[in-house]
């Protein structure tokens, strides 16, 4: 077992959406081993032995698929690596003596519902919209039924590898949605079982994104750098092509 | 015109805006940077204010030219539109951010930029384009061309109450009477302040560019492997290029 560390935490604490919040700072003694939420532990073990109220935070795999855990750490959605959740940063990515801010995701569609934890609710009502493909019931068809070139199979599987975590809108400096929208807008438009409603899925999906108050895109590029998934840009260039020509067939 | 609404009423909409008119407005640049090319030839103006006339008087060019005002404004008013809606977006900021550690400064700053070359436009129309159509104090010069020599001789010349800009074709050659923008420049970049403001707008100028040309495409939803590359090194040699040749005339006349 390797040295533990001392991390100075400044951690954001707001007991509801309809309170204002605040910086608390914290001392704590953490493995390198331990993986960030495991720190958040630590940190809460401490905190309800001292007879305080523990830091709500999101988790729930803790393997980097579920998409819950959040946490602007120093302020980077997920923290200093690229490519990885929170769950998965570790603690060697710190250097003993650290002050580390934690901050939730900041973003108007997204209230805090406590401390670190927000409502991503949002984008469940922009899926909801049209992020999904129809299907008849019956007899399950065979798998390999519909051909599937194996590149087209391989850029629809890069666009379905989100797990809307939000860090694209947190990470953007407009809170905007738009690499979330359009991984899912590119990896249904690229298969046969999303043609159907191919046109009326992207339209009916930015609206949603546009009414829950996300911002527009500038092109940044900060999303897809922050993406745990690495989705890439191009995913936005396709939810634009998308979506302009629905508009102009009509839709 | 209900098939284009969404341009004006969702987010992808203003963009593609902000996109067309931004490339619009690159075109324009093109065709007015090679324009004033003509300021470097040592005519005593010839060129450039037969130029300046033909750009204020012909009905093709001046229907551009309100299309182009049109577009420089709705290109502004939509982008300060957008910055302030995106703004809203994100009600409390955060404590600590690390844009640079995932985005280029000048795409976190294109409404700053895009401010700063909107106060130039006004000044700079104020300076010339103003003076050229409704200013008194501009004066006149008289040119003769030689057909055979090609040679430009000039004099100044006194206008009379409603003097109409002219040229005609004389004995062996060619005359022109006209107002004298080319000096109008000289005299305005001969004054140091005028050329910084001039060099630091275009260096605003190569910023927004530097961003906004690429950043057009990826609106428009071209982003290719193979294309995308060939985008971004146009877009940069475009956002150095094209300032730098503007700058290029204020540092010139100041430091010939
Ligand atoms: C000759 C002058 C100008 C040129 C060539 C130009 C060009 C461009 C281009 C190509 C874009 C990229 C559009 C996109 O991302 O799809 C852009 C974006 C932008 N421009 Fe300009 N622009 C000019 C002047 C201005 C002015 C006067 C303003 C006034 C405020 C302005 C504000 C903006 C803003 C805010 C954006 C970013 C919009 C966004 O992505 O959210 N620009 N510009
Ligand atoms: S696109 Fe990336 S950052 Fe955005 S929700 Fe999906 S996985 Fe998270
Ligand atoms: S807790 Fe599931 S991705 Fe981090």
């Amino acid at each position: 077992m390797s040295e533990n560390m001392n991390i100075n935490l400044k951690v954001w604490r707001q007991p509801s959406d309809q309170n204002t919040g605040s910086f608390e700072t914290y001392k704590v003694q953490a493995s390198p081993d331990m993986s960030f939420l495991e720190m958040m532990d630590v940190l809460n073990e401490q905190i309800i032995e001292e007879g305080g109220e523990p830091v709500a935070f999101d988790h729930d795999c803790r393997e980097g698929i579920c998409g819950m855990c959040s946490m602007v750490i120093n302020g980077r959605p997920h923290g200093p690596k690229q490519g990885v959740t929170t769950c998965q940063l570790h603690m060697r990515s710190f250097s003993d003596g650290d002050t580390v801010v934690v901050e939730p995701w900041r973003a108007s569609a997204f209230p805090v519902i406590k401390d670190l934890s927000v409502d991503r609710g949002a984008f469940d009502r922009i899926i909801a919209a049209g992020g999904y493909v129809s299907v008849n019931t019956g007899n399950a068809v065979d798998a390999n039924s519909v051909l599937i070139p194996k590149d087209t199979a391989d850029k629809a599987f890069e666009a379905a590898t989100c797990i809307g975590c939000g860090a694209c809108v947190s990470a953007c400096k407009n809170a905007s949605a738009m690499l979330f929208v359009g991984a899912k807008v590119t990896q249904l438009s690229l298969l046969p079982q999303g043609q159907a409603e191919r046109e009326s899925r992207v339209v009916a999906m930015v609206n949603q994104m546009d009414a829950e108050g996300f911002g527009a895109c500038t092109n940044t590029g900060a999303c897809a750098a922050e993406c745990p998934k690495e989705i890439p840009l191009s995913v936005i260039a396709t939810l634009n092509r998308e979506y302009t020509s629905a508009k102009l067939k009509g839709r | 015109m209900k098939l284009l609404s969404f341009l004006f009423t969702s987010s992808i909409g203003r963009k593609l805006i902000m996109a067309l008119t931004g490339l619009f407005l690159c075109l324009f640049l093109v065709v007015h940077l090679i324009g004033n090319l003509q300021l470097f030839k040592a005519d005593g103006g010839y060129a450039f204010n037969h130029y300046a006339w033909f750009m204020t008087s012909n009905p093709l060019i001046k229907t551009v030219s309100w299309g182009l005002y049109a577009m420089i404004i709705l290109h502004a008013v939509k982008g300060i539109y957008l910055a302030m809606n995106n703004r809203k977006a994100r009600q409390a900021r955060y404590e600590v951010s690390a844009g640079s550690a995932n985005s280029s400064w000048s795409s976190r700053n294109m409404a700053i930029l895009g401010s700063i070359i909107f106060i130039f436009i006004g000044i700079h129309m104020g300076d010339f384009w103003r003076e050229y159509k409704f200013g008194d104090e501009i004066t006149w010069r008289s040119y003769t061309q030689d057909y055979n020599t090609q040679a430009v001789t000039w004099t100044e010349y006194t206008p009379v109450e409603g003097q109409k800009i002219y040229a005609k074709d004389i004995e062996g050659g060619h005359m022109l009477v006209a107002k004298d923008l080319y000096s109008e420049v000289y005299d305005a970049f001969r004054q140091p302040w005028i050329v910084w403001i001039y060099v630091l707008s275009m260096l605003a100028l190569a910023f927004h560019l530097l961003h906004g040309f690429q950043s057009a495409f990826q609106t428009l939803g071209i982003n290719h492997p193979s294309y995308s590359p060939i985008i971004q090194f146009i877009g940069r040699a475009f956002a150095i290029l094209v300032p730098l040749g503007f700058a290029a005339i204020p540092l010139y006349v100041l430091f010939q």
